[in-house]
């Protein structure tokens, strides 16, 4: 067994936050550089210039890349031979309230949907939990902002259906973000496993990197097609036209029943922000 | 490029087009959701505003806390949408201008329309880079909603463009067409 220390971990959420939120991620700048040079919309190229000049203020000022600086999301990837030593469920919500008060980023979240009262830390996040093989933690963060996360969708497709459907559902999806969500957007496309599951999966395909396709062929073709349908529907960089709808389309999958085919969409803005780290 | 002040005056109002692009400079009001809650709860109740509204500018926007030396953190426009339905009551006290990000709804656009009020789009997703247009930043209402707080900003060659202007011309319409 390895032995991690709790404020070890605490330190690294605070860590991944701040970069997450001043430091574009590399794969997003680098798909907004590729979009610039392919764009012929005039009003859409000078956006894209904006955004990227954006990142490079951020970066070097310490200034968060947006103002909506999230509801931090962490998902942890834990070996079987881990042992955490304290309390790695205070370590995290610590983590991410020391990051925001020294990051002066801001605090968005509120303790209760209905009475709506502000934490002022940022606080609780949100993390996902899983284990796999071998002695080292993973700890991806992301901090995603709510114009975008508003506008994610989730259908419960027939089994009979095919890519077609998913298709026509992510671009119902894509032209009720329009302008609202901050396009060009990233798409985290889950299929399959259950109505919970598969939003997870949309969120886990958003970590991953724009240029990391999917393993498996059919699905590689998929998320072309999408992004190709996607960038056809001239919504553009804010919603102002342009060939630049999207940056990029993820999709991840799972097995699921006989009788579905879960879709989930989660749509991510054009400052999709994360950081990650193994400890 | 066309540079407007507040007080934004009807006549300078009536004269901006959808898709012009403008450097505005003064004072400009944040609110969001929570603000305009609370706003339209007291015009309910037959309260007056705290705020004067006449001639002035509503920005969608909620910043992030100050660095020491900065007048302001990230300070991006949010989804307008969201105040849709707070916004007639808004305008009908004569506010003149309003700044976020999307589209509006059509109940909106007939209250801009009747009032001559201008609805500019700001840059979403670049809060950093606006905040260097920012002069100062003062939390003057509802200052328990933190972030959500109505702040007062004063503010020097903003970077907007009209987005549904005072006869009700909209950029999502005319903008997409042009390739």
């Amino acid at each position: 067994m390895r032995e991690i220390d709790a404020r070890k971990i605490r330190e690294a959420v605070t860590e991944l936050c701040l970069k997450a939120n001043f430091e574009l991620r590399k794969d997003v700048l680098k798909a907004l550089k590729a979009a610039l040079s392919k764009e012929t919309n005039a009003r859409a190229k000078n956006i894209i210039k904006v955004v990227i000049e954006n990142a490079k203020l951020a970066k070097r000022k310490r200034l968060a890349i947006c103002q909506d600086t999230g509801l931090v999301s962490i998902s942890l990837e834990m070996g079987n031979e881990v042992m955490i030593k304290g309390d790695l469920e205070d370590a995290l919500h610590k983590g991410v309230e020391d990051a925001y008060r020294k990051g002066y980023l801001r605090k968005s979240i509120v303790s209760d949907p209905l009475v709506r009262k502000n934490t002022n830390t940022n606080t609780p996040c949100i993390f996902t939990f899983n284990l796999v093989k071998g002695d080292r933690l993973k700890i991806a963060v992301s901090p995603k902002g709510f114009g975008s996360e508003n506008k994610s969708a989730i259908k419960m497709l027939k089994p009979t259906a095919g890519e077609k459907e998913i298709i026509d559902f992510v671009l119902e999806a894509v032209k009720k973000a329009g302008a609202d969500a901050c396009p060009p957007f990233v798409l985290g496309v889950g299929i399959g496993g259950t109505f919970d599951y598969a939003a997870g999966l949309s969120k886990k395909a958003l970590l991953r990197p724009i240029e990391a396709k999917s393993t498996k062929k059919h699905f590689r073709k998929l998320e072309t097609d999408i992004l190709k349908a996607v960038n056809a529907l001239n919504i553009g960089p804010m919603g102002l036209g342009g060939k630049t709808t999207a940056l990029g389309v993820n999709v991840e999958e799972f097995p699921t029943h006989i009788a579905g085919l879960p879709v989930a969409v989660s749509v991510s803005c054009h400052a999709t922000r994360g950081a990650e780290k193994i400890i | 490029m066309i540079n407007i002040t507040t007080p934004l005056t009807e006549d300078v109002r009536k004269k901006l087009k959808a898709g012009e692009e403008v450097l505005l400079t003064g004072t400009i009001l944040t609110a969001r959701d929570a603000a305009h809650k609370r706003l339209c709860e007291l015009l309910k109740k037959g309260k007056p505003l705290p705020l004067n509204l006449k001639d002035a500018v509503i920005y969608y926007c909620g910043p992030t806390p100050a660095r020491p030396g900065r007048a302001i953190g990230s300070c991006g426009p949010t989804t307008s949408s969201r105040m849709d339905s707070f916004t007639p009551q808004l305008i009908d006290l004569g506010l003149a201008g309003m700044i976020g990000k999307g589209g509006r709804s059509s109940e909106v656009v007939d209250a801009m329309k009747k009032r001559k009020c201008v609805y500019f789009l700001a840059t979403g997703g670049v809060g950093a880079l606006l905040s260097t247009k920012v002069r100062s930043c003062k939390a003057v209402l509802f200052n328990d909603l933190g972030p959500e707080a109505v702040h007062k900003l004063e503010v020097k060659d903003f970077p907007l463009l009209v987005g549904i202007d005072t006869k009700g011309h909209n950029i999502y319409e005319s903008g997409r067409k042009k390739k």
